[in-house]
């Protein structure tokens, strides 16, 4: 059995973490061998996720870290 | 972002507990970013969030002892960091708390990934430029919020599916098909904007050399 492009989709995010089973996988595959609107869409999302998860997008803001540090450390010496 | 090692937090802890309490700004520094940006995707205010950060700190601090082992100690700080979040939301009678619940699942929505040709190449230099880490953000801060928290623990802080489940307080099938839509709102949002974005192809006639 042929999958469509639809199926595909449904699978695209399970597909990028490795969830899917071997024997789905191995039709996906088959499928985005031929079809360019998938692997564009499976490429685009997997860019997606990379470019969101770098550093540089969400950042903590500047002072945070010591602010936080400074906070514990009122906290530890006021009941120490 | 990784978790530390549960030997690390064990021996953190115990020593906490023994009396070692300078020991707990080395405990709770590798979750202040997840817990930072949990934080930030439910109370969507920055000051507000660097608040409730720190007043997790000092419950989590406070409580240590109650600490069992039983989930990963990260996840444990953010399912304290999501109740400090929602007793805020919960207060703050103006807001209108968004519903959290796994029924939510069950709505509609077009999630087709934007159809556009080929774009292999990840831009990350680009990065350095402010415009493309700012567009990043408006996708993901125009997320549906439980489309929102998923994605800030997954895939920005890279927490696994069993952590994330824990820490949201839903199922892990949940969190699999939150993410799902997460990612195709964000194909859909980012993918046309950012074909632009990637590095132009090398050879002649737009193939690559």
């Amino acid at each position: 059995m042929r999958i469509d492009c639809k199926h595909v989709w449904e699978h695209i995010s399970a597909y990028i973490d490795g969830e899917v089973a071997a024997g789905l996988r191995a039709e996906i595959d088959r499928h985005l061998e031929t079809c360019e609107i998938c692997s564009a869409v499976l490429d685009s999302t997997r860019n997606v996720v990379i470019l969101v998860a770098d550093e540089r997008v969400f950042e903590l803001p500047a002072g945070f870290s010591e602010r936080l540090h400074a906070r514990i450390e009122r906290e530890l010496e006021l009941t120490g | 972002m990784h978790a530390p090692t549960s030997e690390f937090e064990s021996e953190c802890l115990r020593r906490i507990l023994a009396g070692e309490r300078h020991l707990f700004h080395e405990l709770f520094r590798p979750c202040e970013r997840a817990v930072y940006f949990l934080l930030l995707s439910l109370l969507k205010n920055e000051a507000d969030a660097e608040d409730a950060a720190q007043e997790t700190a000092i419950k989590v601090f406070r409580n240590l002892h109650l600490y069992r082992g039983e989930s990963q100690f990260r996840t444990w700080v953010l399912s304290i960091a999501r109740n400090e979040g929602l007793g805020r939301l919960r207060k703050n009678a103006s807001r209108r708390e968004e519903s959290l619940d796994a029924s939510a699942d069950e709505q509609t929505g077009d999630f087709t990934p934007a159809i556009l040709t080929s774009w292999r190449e990840v831009p990350t230099e680009e990065l350095e430029r402010k415009e493309l880490a700012e567009l990043l953000r408006r996708a993901v801060d125009g997320l549906p919020e439980i489309y929102r928290n998923v994605v800030l623990l997954r895939d920005i802080e890279e927490m696994d599916g069993k952590e994330t489940a824990a820490a949201l307080g839903i199922t892990e099938g949940a969190v699999k098909v939150r993410l799902h839509r997460a990612r195709a709102l964000l194909q859909r949002a980012l993918a046309p904007t950012m074909k632009a974005f990637a590095p132009k192809p090398k050879g002649l006639f737009g193939r690559r050399a």
